[in-house]
């Protein structure tokens, strides 16, 4: 498999040299941590959720699944093994409803909230192992219905923090609202706070007269530029999308919405465009341990370009969303989305239609890349404006903290 | 607990008089199970644990005391019975559990036959958090002859007007055309948040329907709405655009009149959850529309959200008039894996059941006889030389020797006199056909 050539070596800065496991959402392609995962799901009670179509041989490695076929499908109504608030959030993964890394992770903590509100502790059970445990097989089921994303780990590593920390005599109602107030805070602070201090750092870089542009659909950035226009800067906006998500509508609907003008292309018109261009902000999925920043397919692209035509690149992202992981390629880990995405109706006609039934057609709709940090020029999180190399000081600063 | 299962048993069946006068509707057998089973046999599939029935003291009574109607499901059945001279519609039923209500509802008629994937509807109502989900069908025509009814009975029933998106799954209109005076009516605020509709006739209502536990409470203070279909639903899609849901103002009303105890308390009110904020943030950053093409947010910033499912294949059937009645014991069989002739018939060697016929427990078919693509009851005796084609035959009926019956239906306890020929008729609960009577189309069932 394509794994011998690109592996990944995941080495804990801080701790000495531990080569852990490769995670299993990666190596879909050796039977035995196949049977694994069928196993462990079976153990907590979780359908399994079966690959779709030919997957292209370098990404065989990886999950593919269809939106015609959801987990739900497989699981007793009314759901009584995973939460139906949880299930009500896999649903709206997997159906693209929640989209954007923000976006899932508040999404996933309300649902948390409420499966914290709806708990309660077994006899002979503590509060801070019991409910850690419950959270496991919801966890996997969200992982089977989309792959989670690297702010939503993060989320998901602070709250079995917080929840094994009470201590044992703290009763449940307590407990429950200690954990809920902990929760709010996080979102208010990581989320809602970095984009207040982000845009405050992004607003000094935007002069009057500039030309911007920025690729799919941010929440950060688009909350930027928004804020930016409202402080009576001056500049216009050029959004430029990609197939098949068309994601680049929504910005531009967003921005257009506040009353800034806009310029729409697809990424394929990138090199004529970007003469105008005299700044990118481009938003990020996760900010890897080496530097390198993991984005919307197509990002790389937009750095490349904009870096042939000394175009500054700046990349936003709050910390939160800054992860231990190390990768210099694209192929290693990544999302592969359904497949049949990638079908257009035009008048009636469906060229693609049977696009199984021809042997050596593959259809690839990958979801993420990643871009090295020599075409960025600047990330701006919410500690400051700092080089893309020094994400690894940000994170031992955090793990120092913790 | 996510949903609660809520079974409508109580109708009276009023389009087959001729069948029910003396069998409760849910009762009614259907390929030799009491039709209130199929609903019952769904629901159990999916997964539910227990369902609240809804049905009159009469089907109660039955249902405890009958050794024919065997319910034959491992679910908790909690029955609640109504009067019924009481004249409730559902959404009156609906609104006497209300107490028992604690979360959403499933509410599913008794005269649902369907092979449909529940999770279709159930995942719509998750996903869009809606606040009503239904499931609908393609109309299959009815092939087969209605005893009873010379020619082919032109539909008397009203047309509905079904108004869906360019999705196919949001719901945005929805009339009978008995409530239409002059034509169909759009308002122009419809039109302009979805400028194309997909106007639909020729659906059938399969009755089932996902309601959030709001609407159930919303009922308990409006006690002018007494059907789900007729009333509470077009009401709901109307709703859906109405000026007063989509307001801002709402969300701070919401929070001070929660506690009042208004009469009038509005729907919108209900609708609210906690955690709003949280919500609002992830539609926010989040970065799907539903339509595009104007400058509105997601679901152009309604709460209220009406979504339907419309299968395209398989079978849903309501069995509320003869023809349907007809159709779903045809193919009842394909619905479940039992054997063709139960273990308990006895059957002679020299008979000819076809391959979908279905014979019930305790039946005598006695030698010669040929039996086509029929239903016959249980405890059914058929006597030497009789030939049944296209029929359904109920419970406990006595065929004497030599009668050849054709396309009819023959209720329970009726007995059918030797040489008589029968053909496309109906013959009621416990009538007798005199010996060598010919009758041809017509319907014997006696006057309540």
């Amino acid at each position: 498999s394509g794994l011998g050539m690109f592996s990944t070596i995941i080495c804990g800065f801080l701790s000495p040299l531990v080569v852990k496991r490769l995670p299993e959402h990666v190596q879909v392609d050796d039977p035995a941590v196949v049977k694994r995962l069928a196993k462990k799901l079976e153990r907590q009670q979780i359908p399994l959720r079966s690959d779709y179509g030919y997957k292209v041989s370098l990404f065989s490695h990886l999950h593919q699944y269809s939106r015609k076929a959801p987990l739900t499908q497989l699981l007793s109504i009314p759901s009584t093994v995973i939460h139906p608030s949880i299930v009500r959030l896999g649903l709206q993964y997997s159906q693209g409803i929640v989209a954007g890394s923000n976006a899932r992770s508040v999404a996933l903590l309300h649902a948390f909230k409420q499966v914290i509100r709806d708990y309660t502790t077994p006899p002979n059970e503590e509060l801070s192992r019991d409910l850690v445990n419950k959270l496991k097989p919801y966890i996997s089921f969200l992982n089977q219905c989309r792959p989670l994303s690297a702010s939503m780990g993060n989320a998901i590593k602070y709250i079995k923090k917080e929840i094994s920390n009470i201590p044992s005599q703290c009763k449940e109602e307590e407990a429950k609202t200690k954990l809920l107030k902990c929760i709010d805070r996080y979102i208010e602070e990581k989320i809602v706070l970095a984009a207040k201090a982000i845009s405050k750092y992004a607003i000094e870089k935007i002069s009057d007269g500039d030309v911007i542009l920025v690729y799919g659909c941010s929440s950060l950035v688009n909350h930027i530029l928004c804020e930016a226009f409202e402080k009576s800067r001056k500049f216009r906006v050029i959004v430029v999308d990609s197939r098949p998500r068309l994601e680049g509508r929504e910005a531009l609907r967003r921005l257009v919405q506040r009353g800034i003008s806009c310029t729409y292309v697809l990424i394929s018109a990138l090199s004529y465009i970007l003469p105008e261009v005299s700044k990118v902000f481009l938003g990020a999925h996760a900010l890897l341990a080496n530097g390198y920043v993991m984005s919307r397919v197509g990002t790389s692209q937009i750095a490349l370009v904009a870096r042939t035509f000394n175009v500054p690149v700046l990349v936003c992202c709050e910390t939160y969303k800054f992860c231990e992981r190390v990768q210099t390629d694209s192929f290693v880990s990544n999302e592969l989305d359904d497949p049949d995405d990638l079908m257009v109706t035009r008048k009636g006609k469906t060229q693609l239609e049977n696009w199984q039934d021809v042997s050596s057609l593959g259809l690839l709709n990958l979801v993420y890349d990643v871009t090295p940090p020599d075409f960025v020029d600047l990330v701006i999180t919410d500690l400051g404006m700092i080089p893309c190399t020094s994400v690894p000081v940000v994170l031992r600063v955090k793990n120092l903290d913790q | 607990m996510e949903l609660q299962a809520v079974l409508m048993a109580a109708g009276g069946g009023s389009r087959m008089m001729d069948l029910t006068y003396n069998t409760p509707k849910p009762l009614l057998p259907v390929g030799n199970k009491p039709l209130i089973w199929y609903p019952l046999n769904l629901l159990e599939r999916v997964g539910f644990e227990e369902v609240i029935v809804i049905t009159t003291k009469e089907v109660q009574k039955m249902i405890s005391t009958d050794p024919k109607v065997k319910l034959d499901v491992k679910m908790k059945l909690d029955l609640v019975c109504i009067q019924e001279d009481a004249d409730m519609g559902t959404a009156d039923a609906l609104r006497h559990i209300q107490q028992k209500v604690k979360t959403d509802v499933l509410v599913v008629s008794c005269d649902l036959i369907t092979d449909a994937a529940l999770h279709e509807v159930v995942d719509l109502f998750r996903a869009h958090n809606a606040t009503l989900s239904m499931l609908m069908s393609k109309a299959h025509e009815f092939t087969e002859t209605v005893p009873g009814q010379k020619g082919k009975k032109k539909t008397g029933e009203q047309r509905d007007f079904v108004g869906v998106d360019g999705t196919g799954k949001r719901l945005l209109f929805m009339a009978n055309e008995a409530d239409l005076d002059e034509g169909v009516v759009i308002r122009k605020s419809i039109m302009r948040k979805h400028p194309r509709m997909h106007i639909k006739t020729g659906l059938v209502d399969a009755h089932l329907y996902c309601l959030k536990k709001s609407v159930v409470d919303f009922l308990a203070d409006n006690k002018s709405i007494s059907s789900i279909r007729g009333e509470l639903v077009p009401y709901l899609v109307r709703k859906q655009f109405s000026k007063s849901t989509n307001s801002p103002k709402v969300i701070d009303e919401t929070h001070q009149n929660l506690k009042k105890n208004d009469s009038n308390v509005n729907l919108e009110i209900q609708i609210s959850s906690r955690d709003e904020e949280l919500l609002h943030l992830t539609q926010e950053r989040s970065c799907w529309n539903d339509h595009r093409g104007d400058m509105s947010d997601a679901y152009h910033g309604g709460r209220l959200r009406c979504y339907v499912h419309i299968m395209d294949e398989g079978i849903c059937y309501r069995v509320n008039t003869l023809a349907a009645y007809i159709e779903a014991n045809r193919l009842a069989p394909k619905l479940f894996d039992e054997p063709a002739v139960h273990p308990s018939a006895v059957v002679s060697e020299r008979c000819l059941i076809g391959a979908d016929s279905i014979i019930g427990a305790s039946c005598q078919i006695s030698d010669k006889t040929s039996i086509k693509r029929s239903t016959i009851g249980v405890s059914t005796t058929v006597r030497e030389k009789v030939k049944v084609t296209n029929s359904i035959i109920m419970h406990g009926v006595t065929i004497e020797e030599g009668c050849n019956i054709q396309g009819s239906v023959i209720c329970s306890n009726a007995v059918i006199g030797r040489g008589a020929d029968i053909k496309y008729c109906l013959v009621g609960s416990a009538q007798r056909i005199e010996p060598d009577g010919e009758h041809t189309t017509m319907s014997k069932a006696c006057s309540a």
